[in-house]
């Protein structure tokens, strides 16, 4: 399945849709090409959203790991939303579901950016 | 009863999938629960992706090869590559602090994590490595029962 990100604002937050699978090649490329695209325009509040992310490998975790360094790095943040079991499963498997601020709701998790 | 199947592939990304659905689908014909198929397959994909950019470096000359053996007991899978070789003792810990933020390294740790028994053999030139799936005891003996 074709990776796709697709962002909108919410009270300043940019939310980025995301489905598909994100693993070496073009799912990973479409992220870091959303995350440098958004820090470039100078958004700082970036909520990915994951939810209809069926898979997520290796260079997939990398990629989230690379996303979040370069938002934080930028003085921003970004968070995750919607997990499904796997990729929470992975997560937890690699030591990075307490590095990810994660959220289950929509709107708590724009609330939450300062 | 033993069934083999094996694969030459070229180094590339397609390969990668191909070695990755086919150990979902050989998963799924040898009876595995839903995770254990998913697992299988990434653990597959890890091995599939380190044989072409770790091992093959991608280039176009070199071959990597995966063969899929299922017995009633486990599904045993062997993949090798054509590159120098590697020692799996190197390896740094992902989950160390100095690794957790890194963006990379997490192939081998995760298919340690989704497989029963990991094994590397330098197969010179190159490497092997064997990931193996034991059928659980109640899968099994459901099996038998029904044989």
């Amino acid at each position: 399945m074709t990776m796709k990100a697709n962002n909108r604002q919410v009270n300043g937050v940019t939310i980025v849709d995301m489905s598909g699978r994100i693993t070496l090649g073009e799912g990973s490329v479409v992220l870091r090409d959303s995350i440098k695209d958004l820090i470039g325009k100078g958004q700082k509040k970036i909520l990915l959203n994951l939810g209809d992310v069926s898979y997520i490998d290796s260079s997939g975790i990398g990629e989230l790991v690379s996303a979040f360094t370069s938002v934080r790095n930028q003085g921003g943040e970004l968070k995750l939303l919607k997990l499904t079991k796997k990729v929470h499963d992975l997560l937890q498997i690699t030591k990075l579901y307490t590095v990810f601020d994660i959220k289950d709701d929509e709107t708590e998790a724009v609330r939450s950016f300062k | 009863m033993k069934n083999r199947v094996s694969y030459t592939l070229d180094s590339t990304l397609v390969s990668v999938n191909h070695a990755e659905s086919k150990a979902h689908e050989i998963a799924a014909r040898a009876g595995f629960s839903e995770d254990d198929q998913y697992n299988i397959a990434m653990a597959v994909r890890e091995a599939a992706v380190n044989a072409v950019l770790h091992g093959n470096s991608r280039d176009p000359a070199k071959k990597f090869f995966v063969a899929y053996e299922t017995t009633h007991e486990a599904l045993v899978i062997t993949i090798t590559d054509q590159g120098q070789g590697l020692d799996p003792a190197l390896l740094p810990d992902p989950l160390s602090p100095e690794n957790l933020m890194k963006g990379s390294g997490r192939g081998i740790f995760l298919i340690r994590a989704f497989m029963d028994e990991v094994k590397f053999r330098n197969a010179a030139p190159g490497t092997e490595i064997t990931l193996i799936k034991h059928h659980s005891r109640k899968a099994a003996s459901s099996k038998e029962e029904t044989q």
